[in-house]
């Protein structure tokens, strides 16, 4: 399963290349509207580039009543990205989009403001839960100091899965001025440098947790995605990738396919796993934590 | 929609400047003051290029080798091959009566291939020194005009404006013809709307140049923000 990262393709100016996509993940949705920051943006680096785009988005209002019926229309699974900045707004945001037909709600659990990511990531999944009955995916950030316990604090709070990974921060500088290239001075980074964080987040939360996930970090081609999902990833999302190739989709499925078959797999899926030896199961992790058998609360 | 990959005719120097030669293929040049996206072996991400010559076959752009991806793009030897992705963004109208092209140093870039849309329309011209005016021999019937001149000394009135080069530059047309056609750059990551890195402020809010330019007509195009505190203009 192919699925872009959050804020790396628009569907709606850009069809042909969702519709290659087994599922199209949004922008992430705010409560309020967000013009995002203002440029520079976005610098590439040596093996990878920054971006501080800001979140702009139009607000959940208008994304309801504008952006996800046309959205729905491509006939892609729509998997919608909210971020808020208080675990109240999650709740308030996945209650509004209970009742729509987004097939999966991706918790933006990287904002700037969250401060105590374990605790805070257990309320804001916990919030979202109570608000809907459709699939919670987190997603967090590999800079986290320990990952899988904020992963496992999510499972516990209700999440389904988890995305991984966000971008990591980063600064570049003008070489001629040493100055920022970036307004806001750092970004997040992405691309090529990240595929190791990516791989070693997912082999770390699959182990802890067994929850599916969807690994993203510099995949370039079918090679790279099959890596992830030996990991553990039971779906691969591309980002940096989608601006130099919005082919890739497509492209990285066949090859994907064809690392399989030339590792004698009969496919992709048969990798699953298989780089995460001793890997507990979701719901051995969970009960030993919490004495309950199974994910939602 | 995926790029495609094109083989190198040749790269001469114009000037401090590269013309680099494609083999077209079956892509579509496009209307002039499109771009398209170029990239090689040697950057993660493609750089936006205005279509400069389209000859019988070929795709030609106009580079200025001012970083990692455009020194790549200037040094390319005939036969490597070039991801092409492209034609991108809304060019220029062209159902214009007394059209005058006003341009400034690489951004004179569009100008061959546009002049020879509107029939050789005159053209001023203007560059830092001698040397990076030897891309004006590009452009026909064109009017140079080298620093401290600039080109806006040279505008005359009932003229189509149809203008592109540095950002004061089409600042100081855009106020002197207000209805001016500008052809605007912006640091661009993907050039199709998906990386929204390439936004400026247009008619006072933040858009993507790549999906509302980069021609913009008859919209006020706000000034660059401030830029990270500390930071060199």
């Amino acid at each position: 399963m192919i699925l872009n990262a959050s804020g790396c393709l628009d569907a709606l100016t850009a069809p042909d290349v969702a519709r290659q996509l087994d599922a199209f993940v949004t922008k992430t949705v705010t409560p309020l509207p967000r013009e995002g920051n203002a440029p520079e943006r976005i610098a590439e680096t040596e093996a990878g580039m920054l971006n501080s785009i800001g979140l702009a988005n139009p607000g959940i209002d208008r994304f309801l009543d504008d952006v996800l019926p046309r959205l729905l229309e491509l006939g892609v699974p729509v998997w919608v990205s909210v971020g808020g900045f208080s675990a109240g707004e999650y709740g308030d945001l996945c209650a509004r989009l209970d009742t729509t037909d987004a097939a999966v709600l991706e918790l933006n659990l990287s904002c700037p403001n969250v401060a105590e990511p374990e605790d805070e990531a257990t309320a804001i999944v916990a919030a979202a839960r109570a608000s809907t009955s459709k699939p919670l995916y987190a997603k967090l950030s590999p800079a986290l100091p320990d990952l899988p316990a904020v992963a496992l604090a999510a499972a516990e709070a209700g999440a389904d899965g988890l995305s991984l990974v966000n971008t990591i921060r980063g600064l570049a500088l003008d070489p001629r001025t040493l100055r920022p290239r970036l307004a806001t001075v750092t970004g997040g980074l992405s691309g090529p440098a990240l595929r190791p964080v990516a791989l070693a987040a997912v082999h770390a939360c699959y182990r802890a947790t067994g929850l599916p996930m969807v690994g993203m970090g510099g995949v370039e081609t079918g090679a790279h995605a099959l890596e992830l999902i030996a990991v553990g990833a039971s779906a691969v999302a591309l980002g940096t990738v989608l601006f130099a190739d919005p082919g890739a989709p497509a492209r990285i499925r066949s090859e994907l396919e064809a690392e399989a078959a030339a590792r004698g797999l009969a496919d992709p899926a048969a990798a699953h796993g298989i780089a995460a030896a001793g890997v507990a199961s979701s719901a051995d992790a969970l009960s030993k934590r919490t004495g309950r058998v199974g994910l939602k609360v | 929609m995926s790029p495609a990959r094109l083989s190198v005719a040749g790269v001469e120097p114009v000037g401090p400047y590269a013309l680099v030669r494609l083999r077209r293929g079956d892509v579509d040049p496009g209307i002039p003051g499109q771009f398209f996206m170029l990239r090689t072996r040697a950057t993660l991400l493609p750089r936006p290029m205005s279509l400069c010559l389209a000859p019988p076959g070929e795709l030609g752009f106009l580079v200025d080798p001012i970083g990692p991806g455009t020194r790549a793009l200037a040094e390319l030897e005939r036969g490597e091959e070039v991801d092409v992705l492209g034609p991108l963004g809304n060019g220029f109208r062209l159902d214009v009566e007394r059209p005058l092209l006003v341009g400034g140093g690489i951004g004179v870039a569009p100008f061959p291939y546009l002049s020879e849309h509107l029939g050789g329309p005159p053209a001023i011209l203007g560059f830092r020194s001698a040397l990076h005016a030897e891309a004006a021999a590009l452009v026909p019937n064109a009017e140079i005009v080298l620093e401290p001149t600039y080109v806006t000394e040279r505008l005359e009135a009932g003229f189509d404006v149809l203008a592109c080069g540095p950002e004061p530059m089409l600042e100081a047309v855009g106020r002197l013809v207000p209805e001016a056609q500008l052809a605007w750059e912006a640091p661009m990551a993907c050039g199709y709307g998906a990386c929204y890195g390439c936004v400026v402020e247009i008619d006072g809010r933040l858009a993507r140049l790549c999906v509302e330019g980069p021609v913009l007509g008859g919209h006020v195009r706000g000034q660059t923000p401030a830029v990270a505190e500390g930071a060199v203009a």
